[in-house]
């Protein structure tokens, strides 16, 4: 997704307020970022507390920064400088974690970001958008570069299944439609919905689950069909490559609790840490954690 | 630009007004306001224009910058009568919204040099005049962050920041020295090859002065101004305690009786400079 992303950036070279900070990463892959900004390119070093105190001096000053490191480096050493810098005075700066979740595999836990936007949604203003596509850089870019509001946006790396008609971008989208018999509603975030579609197509027709996608939190409202189907399943599957903690399980279960609406079942598939104290690849990380497409759709498919 | 527009008077009157709103609140921090104040005045009344803009890194100070907002005409004696009370704008530590002079809600220390940056940055960036002016303490100095943006604003040449410490000596459990000894941050600072200038930071004439000879090209300025916490009261100067303690009325009228003593002191050696 680093490199769609990165052609974004260059177009949006061409708005005079916009600034791109970074804390000296993005080694082969930032250079045009880079040539097309010129002075509005700033790669400020090693250190994420100037990096977005200096984001939220650009911003109050007028101008737009976009603020770059990876995934875990954004959000956990800057907490504070996001908080009371950026967030508490609401100012349009744009925090770009790159390889959310397990995205940097073996490279280890203190490389993990999972538990980013739990993180980040506890404070006030900011919203968290999480592509799951290449395609949706563009549309969720065009929206982050007219915010008013602080931003978190979490890349990871596109797993695009093939030969699907992806609807247009949207916070909800329904990207498989449960079969007849289906018993189960899959409501995934990021990239890992990718798998999961791939799986649950290769089910039969009428025995498949839905799977739906999110993309934005925290949740503004339900959409009435996501929850008609989720009547109608009886089983509500949450997933997603970030703690049970405040992850988008825990605001989807508050959000139809507070519509007075329960499922019959719900089950929240989230990251785990480190159960075996192994490392490896995302995918690893991914099966140790019951978040692979063939974990989910046991779950999704048992009776 | 420098104006002449801050009287003895009206600085009389603001140290006066300064220790009113402690006393009346029941709030401590008393020692670092009296310590930030003669800097904060000289700048408000004599050096910040239209283009310039300040960040208050040592939040613990919003009192002596609320009260410098007064003398301005920014803030009325009503809004200083809920200072620290419930319902109010003028929290403990500046708010990050209601009072447009304020830029930043401050009060963790190691922001302002950043935040201060980033908006002289801006200015760069954009080919803006005026000048980025930030007060922090010396404690602060403890922070990391702020060694951050030292190498940064150096590295960058902002030279339309200049960066203010106020060096009283005592931080919230005891001397600077004995913590991190930054007795010798001047020297860290020219070290990091900013340009330094060293000040009694209640000589508002050499205040004034060096705030005027900072560079306007190549390298961002610092300030580093040498005060006295609890300056002008017998019984606060240079004592770890008021740096929290709140006064009681026997403290206000002696601290007020030590302040307009003071005032007199100076007033008449003036006369006599000019006799």
């Amino acid at each position: 997704m680093r490199a769609p992303f990165c052609a974004l950036m260059v177009e949006a070279a061409a708005s005079a307020d916009f600034v791109f900070l970074t804390g000296d990463l993005g080694f082969k892959a930032l250079e045009p970022v880079r040539d097309a900004l010129g002075k509005r390119f700033i790669n400020v070093g090693v250190a994420e507390q100037n990096m977005v105190s200096l984001a939220a001096g650009l911003a109050r000053a007028g101008m737009r920064p976009w603020a770059y490191s990876i995934a875990p480096f954004i959000y956990a050493r800057p907490f504070e400088q996001i908080r009371n810098d950026v967030c508490l005075h609401r100012l349009p700066v744009v925090l770009v974690g790159n390889g959310g979740g397990y995205g940097y595999g073996v490279m280890g836990a203190t490389h993990h970001a999972i538990e980013d936007y739990g993180v980040i949604l506890t404070l006030p203003h900011i919203r968290a958008y999480i592509p799951a596509f290449d395609g949706d850089l563009r549309p969720m870019l065009r929206l982050l570069a007219h915010t008013e509001c602080p931003a978190y946006l979490r890349l990871g790396l596109s797993e695009e299944p093939k030969d699907l008609a992806i609807p247009p971008y949207g916070a909800w989208r329904q990207l498989l439609e449960r079969g007849v018999s289906g018993r189960a509603t899959i409501l995934a975030v990021g990239p890992l919905v990718g798998g999961i579609v791939e799986a649950a197509r290769n089910i039969s027709s009428e025995r498949r689950p839905s799977v739906w996608l999110l993309s934005e939190l925290p949740i503004a409202e339900l959409p009435q069909p996501f929850v008609d189907d989720v009547t109608k399943s009886g089983h509500l599957v949450v997933v997603e490559e970030h703690v049970e903690h405040g992850g988008a399980g825990s605001m989807i279960a508050h959000k139809l609790l507070s519509h007075r609406f329960a499922p019959f079942r719900f089950s929240h598939l989230a990251a785990r840490g480190y159960p075996s104290s192994l490392y490896g690849s995302q995918k690893f990380h991914r099966r140790e954690c019951g978040l692979d497409p063939s974990s989910v759709l046991t779950v999704a498919c048992q009776d | 630009m420098i104006k002449r527009e801050l009287s003895s008077d009206l600085l009389l009157a603001t140290k006066l007004r300064l220790l009113r709103m402690h006393f009346e609140a029941g709030v401590g921090h008393i020692g670092g306001n009296l310590s930030s104040l003669d800097i904060l005045m000289c700048l408000y009344h004599q050096v910040l224009g239209p283009d310039d803009a300040f960040v208050l890194s040592k939040g613990h100070s919003a009192g002596a910058l609320y009260v410098t907002l007064w003398s301005k005409g920014g803030l009325t004696d009503a809004d200083l009568e809920t200072f620290h009370r419930d319902a109010s704008r003028l929290s403990g530590h500046p708010p990050c919204s209601g009072i447009p002079a304020i830029l930043f809600a401050t009060g963790s220390l190691g922001h302002g040099p950043s935040l201060s940056s980033g908006m002289a940055l801006a200015k760069r960036l954009r080919g803006e005049p005026g000048r980025v002016y930030c007060l922090t303490s010396d404690g602060e100095w403890n922070e990391g962050s702020c060694w951050e943006a030292l190498i940064f604003a150096k590295h960058h040449g902002l030279s339309n920041l200049t960066l203010i410490v106020d060096l009283n000596g005592l931080q919230g459990f005891g001397t600077t020295n004995f913590f991190s000894n930054v007795a010798a941050l001047t020297e860290k600072f020219r070290a990091f090859g900013w340009y330094v200038q060293e000040v009694n930071g209640h000589d508002l004439v050499a205040l004034t002065s060096a705030l005027s000879q900072c560079p306007s090209i190549g390298v961002p300025s610092v300030i580093v101004a040498k005060t006295i916490k609890g300056n002008g009261v017998s019984f606060m100067e240079g004592r770890m305690d008021s740096h929290y303690l709140p006064l009681d009325r026997t403290q206000y009228d002696q601290a007020v009786r030590d302040v307009e003593l003071e005032a007199d002191l100076v007033s008449s050696r003036q006369k006599d400079g000019r006799e």
